[in-house]
């Protein structure tokens, strides 16, 4: 069944949203400043923003988070955990390449032997209500990594915005649950025509020809290559890549107390920060921009695929829009292709 | 679900200096919760994040050997904000951990072969609980021939001098103690750990051998055991990292698609080799 959702009903059907769940969805928060936050009112949610500006992993994995608070009790602390995930969730609105890098989080924070917790529970609890890119931006290359514009997987329910009303496809059992919502009409023959014809222009404004196939074999030579010396060069190490970027997880985690009372919180980390890997002799395993700047690069597109079969790179281009010196990823990965392919031909050093 | 990142609570039952530095500290932790002792099964070279409530966390490699019961034993140099709060700790009191982690020394490939374990300094922790292990009796018999080479910068740096006393009595295990600088009651040998190593190695046949000290001393020992015909295969050692979660997901001790915490620490020369050389 094909329904859609009449801009005018979305108010009343947020509304509801809000009532039934925790709704995480886009809002603005100042010029240029688009987060996933937990909505408290409809007119919060932004649904225009082609890549908001903080990805949707968000929702999962907070920037700064409390893993657990600790009291004093006695001469010694005692702990208590953090406050569990207890209503249901709706993520609604997160573009294809960010619930694609939520699945991609996934892979890591579930794992053989330990699961985190933290993220999986927040992850059981949520319905996803995918919005396709009817106007992916010049740095949007998801088609390259495996993805695009009108990428299903991974969510629930997905949205098309069709000018007067959302396009809505219910495509897994979560999301099927939302068929009684009475906001949801039955959509014409007509609507299903314009989605089909918005889906083919948004594939074709996105980027599918960056190096992203056979990446992982081309780097498995390059460990040493003087191809580093130079790419880390105007990299300042601000570390706003890896912040921004929808499939990076690294964290910290640190006491925050006075005496015994307190609480340990974990928050985003970086690769490209010159004290993430410093050890506390002074000895520090990745001194310089160059062996940083190949732990990001190479991590994405050798040791994740070598890992879990998959390049940790969705193509969503926030680090190329928010980088302070220009720094474009698919400018990295041409040049590493092309370096490989000279080297093949036994020109390269 | 559990949750992997809580700390089990345990008591300091007895904390010892274990050097004439004064920067090594060796704590004996006994279990809280029957529970937590009972499902706390490990071999030697795993280790454990220590947990300082307002401090934060330390990952430390285990002591004590596994044939050991009741308590678990950590030798801590004080070097950071945990590591001093560790020092500074009362008898008594409370120490959280998360652990047993990492993959620990391949005794299932020891099985049956020789011994030769070479540490300096410090790092002598893990070594000691993999020679603790097969020298109790119900395991003495899983490998043949046992070498120890020890070395450190200074006789009062050794750690667990007495029980190195004990282990020169024994003739089913062969102990080579080295200082930089002896002193006038020093009775071992004077000279760093690779040219000992050259001077009473074993024969590498049949022989596994296991390392850990410092960089410098690695470095230099590598090509020896290689002289000495040790096959990559047969080398191991075990890497310190900045490690945070311990368990594979916050991303500090990644090197190549390894992580120390949960592929590691301990790893043989065969893997290193592959990897970039982020350690």
């Amino acid at each position: 069944m094909k329904l859609k959702l009449d801009k005018k009903d979305v108010e009343n059907f947020l509304k509801g949203l809000i009532e039934g769940y925790d709704l995480y969805a886009p809002a603005q928060l100042t010029e240029g400043v688009s987060v996933f936050k937990k909505i408290d009112r409809p007119e919060e949610v932004n649904l225009t923003q082609p890549v908001t500006q903080k990805p949707a992993k968000e929702a999962f994995f907070p920037q700064s988070e409390v893993m657990f608070r600790y009291e004093e009790a006695g001469n010694r602390g005692q702990v208590i955990s953090a406050e569990q995930t207890k209503r249901d969730r709706i993520l609604l609105g997160a573009r294809p390449c960010d619930i694609e890098a939520i699945s991609i989080i996934e892979k890591v924070f579930t794992g053989e032997d330990y699961t985190d917790v933290y993220f999986l529970e927040k992850r059981k609890k949520t319905t996803i209500i995918g919005l396709g890119c009817n106007h992916p931006l010049s740095t949007c290359f998801c088609s390259s990594t495996g993805g695009g514009p009108f990428h299903r997987a991974g969510s629930d329910l997905f949205f098309t915005d069709l000018g007067e009303a959302y396009f809505v496809e219910l495509l897994t059992e979560k999301g099927t649950a939302f068929r009684e919502n009475k906001f949801f009409k039955e959509a014409d023959p007509k609507d299903l025509a314009l989605l089909k014809e918005l889906e083919d222009k948004a594939f074709q404004k996105v980027d599918g020809s960056v190096p992203v196939e056979g990446i992982e074999k081309r780097l498995d030579l390059m460990i040493e290559s003087p191809f580093w010396d130079s790419i880390h060069e105007k990299c300042i190490g601000c570390g706003v890549c890896t912040f921004l970027c929808p499939t990076c997880h690294c964290f910290d985690m640190t006491d925050e107390a006075v005496n015994l009372k307190g609480q340990r919180v974990r928050n985003w980390d970086s690769c490209l920060f010159p004290i993430y890997s410093l050890e506390t002799s002074g000895h520090n395993p990745r001194p310089t921009g160059r062996e940083r700047t190949r732990q990001r690069l190479m991590h994405k597109f050798n040791y994740f695929p070598k890992n879990f079969g998959r390049v940790a790179c969705v193509g969503c281009g926030r680090c190329i829009l928010y980088c302070p010196v220009q720094f474009d990823i698919r400018e990295a990965l041409l040049y590493a292709s092309a370096r490989r392919a000279k080297g093949l031909k036994g020109k390269s050093r | 679900m559990k949750n992997p990142y809580l700390p089990i609570p345990m008591m300091l039952k007895k904390a010892q200096i274990e050097t004439s530095d004064r920067l090594l500290r060796t704590l004996e932790l006994g279990f809280k919760n029957k529970e937590d002792e009972e499902s706390f099964r490990f071999v030697p070279g795993q280790f454990c994040e220590l947990s300082i409530l307002g401090k934060g966390e330390s990952p430390l490699g285990i002591a004590s050997s596994p044939t050991e019961q009741g308590f678990l034993k950590f030798t801590v140099n004080k070097a950071g904000v945990v590591t001093t709060a560790l020092h500074h700790i009362e008898e008594g009191s409370e120490i959280g951990i998360r652990g047993p982690l990492g993959n620990g020394y391949p005794i299932d490939r020891f099985e049956g072969k020789n011994l030769l374990v070479i540490g300096g300094g410090f790092a002598f922790t893990t070594l000691r609980s993999l020679v603790a292990y097969y020298l109790h009796p119900e395991n003495r018999a899983k490998v043949k021939q046992i070498t120890v080479i020890y070395g450190a910068r200074m006789p009062g740096l050794l750690l667990y001098k007495d029980e190195l006393l004990e282990w020169e009595k024994r003739n089913d295990l062969k102990l080579v103690t080295t200082v930089d600088w002896g002193d006038k009651d020093w009775k071992g040998k004077v000279g760093l750990v690779p040219n000992v190593l050259e001077e009473v190695a074993p024969s590498s046949e049949d022989t596994y051998a296991v390392i850990c000290g410092p960089p410098i001393m690695i470095k230099f020992t590598f090509p020896k055991l290689m002289a000495l015909r040790f096959p990559n295969e047969r080398i191991f050692t075990s890497l310190e990292k900045r490690m945070k979660c311990g368990i594979g997901k916050c991303g500090r001790c990644n090197i190549g698609h390894l992580y120390v915490c949960k592929d590691g620490p301990v790893f043989s020369y065969a893997q290193l080799e592959k990897l970039p050389k982020d350690y």
